[in-house]
């Protein structure tokens, strides 16, 4: 797999001045300029090359559509930085309905004075995340606003895909005795994240775990594991999307918290921030809820990709109190897990 | 990992909580005093591993619900201040004062920072010459050592544009002022060790003695609390009242001397008013005369002390341990951590958030 600072060999021309000003976003010359230099190199294929208002598309089939928009501060964290993050979780999205993502759309929100380079860095990362995924960048825009006004890039990416799964893949699909599978630990894009704004100088920085989820799900899919629903864990980490799936079903979700991979330098810093890793953010893990005889099967499959080698069955579904999501601890007392109030805050003492 | 996995072992926790069923012959009342302490019990289930008759009641020890109201007001006024930048730990940022929180007075434009030391707030003083740095130093003894270190560095670097909004509280006034309300039902303490760690026993063992109560000094794991809970109710059963040091891996007797002489020189003691137990002499920290040059109130005005507002909220008599959360009319329902009535119900080391977040069995679900 190229990695995101190099990607696939392809050489990018070096453009005109530093940094961004207000014009690189007037749609005069030198926004021609930027395009030319920086973006169409890095995204070229035949529907960008057309260089007209809107991308003309084949698809066949059922569609999935989705669209996010990403800020993250630093732009560059440890194990990624915003552009394979706005192409991968567009990607997972529309995977997480049961599609390969084809297509996507990129805006970018540019501060006046980012540096071109920055901005060149964001672009390929962009570029290598699509190319691993086989997806195309077909359209895009570009503003910049002025200095102070936004926080260096904003990128907003919306996605088209082929729908593969046979049934709806969504939480109305659970059903009682269900099990639920997590592909791997949890927690280390928000702790990476964090860690790299504050500059703690962790001795061994944690690497967000920003990865595509499309080829374990494209795996399961082509297996024909029943997948009754899939969500990928992001800002509310896991128990968000628990409850999410609890309400959506109107089913309890029982969980074996200490079942839950936690890797001991994410728990540490949890510990040290008073935060509880079941809530702290991820961008490269998922929850696949499936049948209790496709146990073995989803789980082999997932075992076989980097990014859910470490997929674990972590509860079941039961009929139980509608909405509700309950994890036993590790002395075996249950506790009620609820969507977070506000932001989790690092606590005094 | 270590110092943690071992405190939070199932087994030990099993054994210590059978031992605790064996020892206790007749019902106790238990408080920990530290908000840490009361989430971690509600999170681990541990008041349900106890005996019946042996009841942990919960205590004032969260920094974030006892600040006053007139204090966050003045942190409000303050950071809407031209120029000011307010630092505060996070989990001050929701705390409702008369109209909003800090969080609110950011969204409105204040430069309000998060920071995770003081010393990041003087760095950022360095680095703005022209702002004024205002920190807002909460907290219990626990915090003061690095709030003091933060003044004197300030004050070696000739920062003539940063000051301390103090509100700090020490614990064991506030033992005190429980021991001898008419309601208190309290038999024996949980004292948190964190606190000891940086002031010693001295102070617990006068409390002991004057009021004839067993204190333990534990930690914040489960193994910990449990094991806290078998050392006070061994006390309690055999009529003694000892200060015991259940957290030696932590605590020492006298505390951290390096910690206690930073405080020391920069802080003196002080009444303060606390939210939900008025006003408490010889409760808090203030800057010493020395270092009142560094004081917010001095640069900003005084913060109003005074009584809360009357309302329905029952968050004083939850702090006093006269009250569970879960027994107030309001709670769950007219009272939510989103539209809160009180504090408790608010900071991350409340009690109601505690029995909100994990507990709650009679909120609709769904």
């Amino acid at each position: 797999m190229p990695s995101a600072e190099t990607g696939p060999a392809c050489p990018l021309p070096a453009g005109e001045g530093d940094t961004i000003q207000l014009a690189h976003g007037g749609g005069g010359r030198m926004m021609a300029r930027l395009l030319e230099t920086v973006f169409y190199p890095a995204f070229d294929n035949p529907a960008l090359a057309r260089r007209h208002d809107a991308a003309r598309l084949a698809l066949e089939g059922p569609v999935a559509f989705s669209t996010d928009a990403y800020v993250v501060q630093p732009l560059f964290f440890p194990g990624g930085d915003i552009g394979s993050l706005a192409v991968s979780g567009t990607i997972n999205d529309l995977a997480m309905a049961g599609a390969r993502a084809r297509y996507l759309s990129a805006a970018f929100i540019l501060e006046e004075g980012l540096p071109v380079e920055t901005l060149r860095r964001i672009v390929r990362s962009m570029r290598s995340a699509a190319f691993t995924d086989g997806v195309e960048i077909v359209a895009g825009d570009i503003k910049v606003v002025e200095r102070g006004k936004a926080d260096g890039c904003f990128i907003t990416t919306a996605g088209v895909g082929s729908v593969l799964a046979p049934t709806a893949v969504e939480p109305q699909a659970l059903r009682p005795g269900d099990l639920i599978l997590l592909s791997g630990d949890i927690g280390r894009h928000g702790i990476a994240v964090l860690s790299a704004r504050e500059s703690f100088g962790f001795e061994e920085p944690v690497e967000s775990d920003c990865a595509s989820l499309l080829s374990p799900v494209m795996a399961l899919l082509e297996a024909g594991v029943a997948l009754h629903c899939l969500r990928d864990l992001t800002r509310g980490g896991l128990a968000s999307v628990l409850v999410e799936l609890a309400q959506g079903s109107g089913l309890e979700l029982r969980i074996e918290e200490s079942a839950v991979p936690v890797r001991a330098d994410v728990r540490a810093a949890c510990e040290l921030f008073g935060l509880d890793p079941l809530y702290v953010a991820n961008e490269g893990r998922f929850v696949a809820v499936v049948p209790a005889a496709a146990r073995q099967r989803a789980l082999e499959l997932l075992a076989r990709f980097p990014v859910s080698a470490g997929a674990i069955p972590i509860g079941s579904v039961v009929a139980g109190e509608p909405g509700r999501v309950i994890a036993r601890g590790a002395l075996g007392q249950d506790r009620v897990i609820d969507l977070l109030s506000g932001e989790q805050l690092p606590r005094i003492c | 990992m270590k110092y943690r996995d071992e405190y939070r072992d199932p087994a030990s926790a099993r054994r210590l909580s059978a031992e605790i069923a064996r020892t206790a012959t007749r019902p106790w009342t238990l408080m920990e005093v530290c908000g840490g302490q009361t989430h971690a019990i509600l999170r681990h289930g541990i008041d349900r591993m106890l005996p019946e008759g042996v009841e942990l009641i919960h205590g004032p020890g969260c920094p974030v619900c006892v600040t006053p109201l007139g204090c966050i007001d003045k942190a409000i006024e303050i950071a809407m201040e031209p120029g000011v930048i307010f630092c505060s730990f996070g989990d001050m940022l929701r705390v409702p004062g008369s109209s909003g929180d800090l969080a609110a007075a950011r969204s409105r434009g204040a430069d309000v920072r998060i920071v995770y030391s003081p010393l990041d707030a003087v760095a950022l003083a360095e680095a703005n010459p022209q702002r004024e740095v205002v920190f807002l130093a909460v907290g219990f003894e626990t915090t003061a050592p690095a709030n003091a270190m933060a003044v004197r560095q300030a004050h070696r670097s000739g920062l003539g544009n940063f000051s301390l909004l103090v509100a700090q509280v020490l614990v064991p006034p506030a033992i005190e002022s429980l021991l001898t309300s008419p309601g208190c039902r309290v038999q024996g303490f949980l004292a948190a060790g964190h606190v000891c760690t940086v002031m010693g026993l001295d102070a617990y063992e006068q409390l002991a003695q004057t009021y004839r109560v067993p204190i333990v000094v534990t930690g914040f794991e489960p193994v910990d609390i449990l094991d806290g809970v078998l050392a006070c109710v061994s006390e309690l059963e055999q009529g003694s009242a000892r200060v015991l040091n259940r957290y030696a891996r932590v605590v020492r007797s006298e505390g951290n001397p390096a910690a206690r002489a930073m405080v020391e020189g920069v802080f003196a003691v002080v009444p303060r008013y606390w939210r939900g137990m008025g006003l408490l002499p010889a409760s808090g920290l203030g800057l010493a005369p020395a270092w009142q040059q560094y004081d917010a109130e001095r640069r900003f005005g005084g913060v109003e002390a005074g009584p809360e507002p009357a309302g329905e909220c029952i968050s004083g008599l939850v702090l006093r341990g006269e009250r569970r959360p879960d027994q107030c009319p309001a709670f769950g329902s007219r009272c939510t951590p989103e539209a809160p009535l009180g504090v408790t119900m608010v900071s991350g080391e409340g009690a109601c958030a505690a029995y909100f977040r994990y507990r709650e069995p009679q909120r609709a679900f769904g």
